[in-house]
C-alpha cells in the first residue's frame, strides 16, 4: 500500500514536471555545447577539399572516408552531396560509403556528452563498432552492387 | 541472459554541476583560444551555432513532451517488458523503428535514453536505437536522387542488419570487459 503511495507521489504530475526540468537542464549545456563545437568545425574544416585526402587505394581510402566521417557534424543531406561530388570526382565507392556511414554512426564531436551519459566504456565500445562496421558495411555494399549489377 | 550492473544508474545519480558543464566549458575555452587568432570566423561559426540551436529548439520542444510524459506515464516494469533484458526480439525491433523514426540530432536523445535505462532498457537495445539512426526515411529520395536506388536499398538493409550487430556486441563486450 505503501508502495503504491511512493510510486504515485514520484510519477504524479508535479513531480514529473520537476524531473523533466531538471533533466533538460542536465542535458542542455552538453546541447549547447555540441552544438558550438559544431559551429566551429563548419567554419573551420574546409569540406570542399576533402577529395585531396582521397585516392590512395581500396583500403586506405575506405579507411580515410570512415575517419572523415566520423569526426564530421551537420545533416547527412551534406554527407550525401559531397558523398555524390567525390563519386563525380572518381573516388572510390568503397570510401564513399564509408564516409556516409560513419557520418551517421560516429559521434566524435558528441563523444564526451555520450560518455557523460552512458559512461566511457560503452561510448567508446559503441563508436568504436560503429566505425568497424561503416568499413565492413562500405565492402559488403561495394560487393553486393558488383553482384547486382554484373 | 546476464545482466550488467546498473552502474549507469548510481553514475547518473551522482553527476556532479561540474561534471555536466565541463564540455560546455571546455568548447568556451576553445572559443575563446579561436577568436585570439581568428575574430571574424569566430563570429561566424557562433553566428552559424545560433542558427543551427534555432532549428533544434522545436525538436528539443518535442524531446521534451517525451521526456515529460515518460517520467509520468512510463513505469519501470513497462520498459523491463518493451526492452528490458528479456523483451527478445521485440524489444530489438521495437529499439529499430524506434531509433528509425526518430527525429533530429542523436544527443538529443541521450536524456530520454538514459531516464529508460534506468528504469531497466537493455544496453543493447540503447545502442541498436543510436545506430538506426542512420537511417533516415525523411531522406531516403535524396539518397536515391544521388546514388540510385539500387544502392539506396542495399545499403538500408545492411543498416538495419548492423543495427542489430551493434547493439548485441556492445552489450557483450560491455559485460565482459
Amino acid at each position: 500500500m505503501d508502495s503504491k503511495k511512493e510510486l504515485r507521489k514520484s510519477t504524479g504530475l508535479s513531480p514529473s514536471l520537476r524531473k523533466t526540468g531538471k533533466m533538460l537542464l542536465r542535458i542542455f549545456p552538453n546541447i549547447l555545447a555540441i552544438v558550438l563545437l559544431s559551429g566551429l568545425i563548419m567554419e573551420f574544416v574546409p569540406m570542399s577539399r576533402l577529395s585531396e585526402f582521397l585516392g590512395g587505394g581500396f583500403f586506405t581510402d575506405g579507411l580515410i572516408g570512415a575517419g572523415i566521417g566520423s569526426i564530421s557534424i551537420g545533416n547527412p543531406v551534406v554527407s550525401y552531396v559531397l558523398g555524390g561530388e567525390l563519386l563525380d570526382q572518381g573516388v572510390s565507392l568503397m570510401a564513399v560509403t564509408a564516409l556516409l556511414v560513419s557520418w551517421v554512426t560516429v559521434g566524435s564531436i558528441q563523444l564526451p556528452a555520450e560518455i557523460q551519459t552512458f559512461g566511457t566504456r560503452f561510448a567508446f565500445l559503441r563508436n568504436g563498432i560503429s566505425f568497424l562496421f561503416a568499413l565492413i558495411i562500405a565492402f559488403l555494399v561495394l560487393i553486393t552492387m558488383q553482384i547486382l549489377t554484373a | 541472459m546476464k545482466k550488467p550492473a546498473s552502474n549507469q544508474q548510481s553514475k547518473g545519480k551522482n553527476e556532479s554541476v561540474s561534471g555536466v558543464y565541463l564540455f560546455l566549458l571546455i568548447v568556451l575555452l576553445v572559443y575563446l583560444g579561436v577568436f585570439l587568432i581568428d575574430s571574424s570566423r569566430t563570429l561566424a561559426a557562433v553566428q552559424f551555432s545560433f542558427e543551427m540551436l534555432k532549428k533544434l529548439l522545436p525538436i528539443l520542444g518535442l524531446v521534451s513532451v517525451f521526456m515529460f510524459l515518460n517520467n509520468l506515464l512510463v513505469k519501470p516494469s513497462w520498459v523491463k517488458n518493451r526492452v528490458g533484458y528479456d523483451s527478445g526480439w521485440k524489444g530489438m525491433l521495437i529499439a529499430v523503428v524506434g531509433g528509425t523514426l526518430s527525429m533530429g540530432p542523436i544527443y538529443i536523445w541521450y536524456g530520454i535514453l538514459q531516464e529508460l535505462q534506468q528504469k531497466g532498457m537493455r544496453t543493447s537495445l540503447i545502442a541498436s536505437f543510436l545506430y538506426a539512426r542512420s537511417i533516415k526515411p525523411q531522406l531516403l529520395p535524396l539518397l536515391i536522387y544521388y546514388f540510385g536506388w539500387l544502392y539506396a536499398l542495399v545499403l538500408v538493409v545492411y543498416l538495419v542488419i548492423f543495427a542489430v550487430f551493434n547493439g548485441l556486441l556492445t552489450e557483450r563486450l560491455s559485460i565482459k570487459s
